[in-house]
């Protein structure tokens, strides 16, 4: 089992969040725009250090632990905006990834199978892909790492709806094999439906959590903007 | 007859001048950092083959591959002691610390071996003066040597940078180095990594220009200049650019020499200011921006 316990003191982006995930668990964190869910998946990935508290992973101390050596543990992040290599094939843009594999499922072939729309741009440079394409890319990239836990950061932003579905029937394949999944949504029937927990964060700090199942519309809503009131369900501050 | 014979003297010295180039624009397209001592790193590798030879007296070219991997090793230190904290501080701080860098070589230089001035044409056994005479055109030996070690060079780092491992981490590094991070990707052992091929290479090219002319402390910035002005008319990033890079200011240089002795190194600026003044060198100074 494996859990991982995030505080962090950064000033106003994410204020004193407590975090803790469980092993093959899909989480969404929801929230306005600047509620510090990027901030805080960047932290989680070691992309960015936080000024206080700390991260656990797997039982191991890892907030000062540099980016690529969390990979190499199993935190694997797709970033906001996909940020591919534009001047690498989509092969080269997962093999390059691939080349610090800890061992394990992964390989171009088999995340090639996964996106099969990957599979006649393989030799394709990435600045010529469409959204989903680019997408898809991005995701298989951080397949290619073998995580254990992988984030994912508004995955759906700028696709076709077509597109979106796609990526989230990806998703589930993954969840079913045992990866756990921490994703960014905007989409807030999307967020509930794939996560098995939702955490709300507003203004840096965590004003619900709960069962995805046993939340209700409307209180998910209140506490995305704000007019939930003090008595959070299950709210850590 | 004779302006074929200037532009295959002006293409041989092409080579030479790619081969000074190529860690000038490595450096730059993997970290955008302008090593402005890469001029003073490569007689640093004259300097440290010419000892080698006056104590052995054994050939320059078996000295070079001793100083080689040692310069490699000094181009890693010089990465991880001075460059990356320079980098951290903003972009133009790396632009100082070479310069500062550049300054100190020379006059360490100066203060180890004087100010005289040396050269390792003579040890080369006869080979910088050997040439070959075809039908009239005459192809000097170490200046084919030269040109052929350049496209040695520049074609193993092709290979190494469009099929190795280590090559596409340090493409994906130079265009996200932060993506690269999350994906695993060690940035600074990749940057250290092009810092010790650039250094390694500029010594190579200092080695020729030992052979080939003359060196002494202040040798340096005059090559730094003729290496920036290839990589400006070549175009940053390519290897093969660099190659053309060259090609074109060793021709432009022996051309104005043919003219008039004196004009070899202004034709070589006056083709260097057409590159910066045309639309390439907007695209440039674009690339330079974004950086």
């Amino acid at each position: 089992m494996r859990s991982i316990d995030a505080q962090f003191g950064l000033l106003k982006a994410v204020r004193r969040v407590s975090l803790t995930v469980e092993a093959g668990e899909t989480r969404a964190l929801i929230g306005a725009n600047g509620a510090g869910k990027t901030t805080l998946l960047r932290t989680i990935a070691g992309a960015h250090r936080p000024t206080g508290g700390s991260i656990v992973f797997d039982g191991t101390d890892v907030t000062r632990v540099p980016v690529h050596r969390r990979v190499e543990m199993g935190i694997a992040l797709v970033p906001e905006g996909r940020r591919l290599f534009p001047g690498l094939s989509v092969e080269e843009n997962l093999s390059v990834a691939g080349g610090h594999r800890r061992g394990g499922y992964w390989t171009v072939e088999r995340v090639l199978e996964l996106f099969p729309i990957l599979q006649e741009r393989r030799r394709h440079r990435a600045a010529t892909l469409s959204g989903g394409e680019q997408q898809a890319t991005a995701i298989g990239r951080a397949l290619m790492c073998n995580p254990r836990l992988i984030l994912l950061d508004e995955v759906s932003l700028g696709l076709a709806p077509r597109a979106v579905a796609g990526v989230y029937e990806s998703l589930r394949t993954l969840v079913s094999g045992g990866t756990t999944v921490v994703l960014v949504e905007q989409d807030l029937s999307r967020a509930l439906s794939v996560a098995s927990r939702v955490t709300c964060l507003l203004h840096g700090e965590v004003v619900l959590e709960g069962v995805a199942s046993e939340l209700t519309r409307e209180q998910v809503i209140a506490a995305y903007f704000g007019t939930y009131g003090a008595t959070a369900v299950g709210a850590t501050s | 007859m004779t302006w074929i014979n200037v532009l295959l003297q002006g293409v041989l010295l092409g080579g030479f001048y790619a081969l000074l180039a190529c860690g000038l624009s490595l450096m730059f397209g993997v970290m955008r950092i302008i090593n402005l001592a890469h001029g003073d790193i490569a007689v640093v590798g004259a300097y440290l083959v010419w000892v080698i030879v006056n104590q052995t007296s054994i050939s320059p070219f078996l000295a070079a591959l001793i100083v080689l991997p040692v310069m490699w090793i000094a181009g890693y230190a010089m990465y991880v002691l001075l460059l990356e904290r320079s980098r951290r501080a903003g972009q133009l701080v790396p632009l100082l610390t070479t310069f500062g860098l550049a300054i100190v070589i020379e006059n360490v230089l100066l203060q180890v071996f004087s100010p005289d001035v040396h050269s390792l044409g003579s040890t080369a056994g006869g080979l910088a003066t050997a040439s070959a005479t075809f039908g009239g055109v005459s192809i000097s030996a170490l200046g084919s040597l030269t040109f052929g070690t350049a496209v040695i060079v520049l074609a193993a780092l092709q290979l190494f940078l469009s099929r190795t491992n280590a090559g596409r981490e340090m493409r994906a590094t130079a265009q996200d180095p932060d993506a690269a991070q999350l994906v695993g990707i060690n940035a600074r052992a990749v940057y250290a990594r092009a810092t010790a091929i650039a250094v390694a290479i500029a010594a190579l090219g200092g080695i020729f220009l030992a052979i080939r002319s003359t060196f002494d402390p202040s040798t340096g910035p005059t090559q730094l200049i003729f290496a920036f002005e290839a990589v400006v008319i070549g175009g940053f990033g390519s290897p093969w650019g660099t190659l053309l890079g060259g090609v074109v200011l060793g021709v432009a240089q022996v051309v104005g020499e043919q003219i008039n002795p004196q004009y070899a190194i202004l034709f070589g600026h006056l083709v260097f200011l057409a590159v910066l003044a045309s639309p390439r060198g907007g695209i440039l100074a674009r690339r330079a921006g974004e950086a």
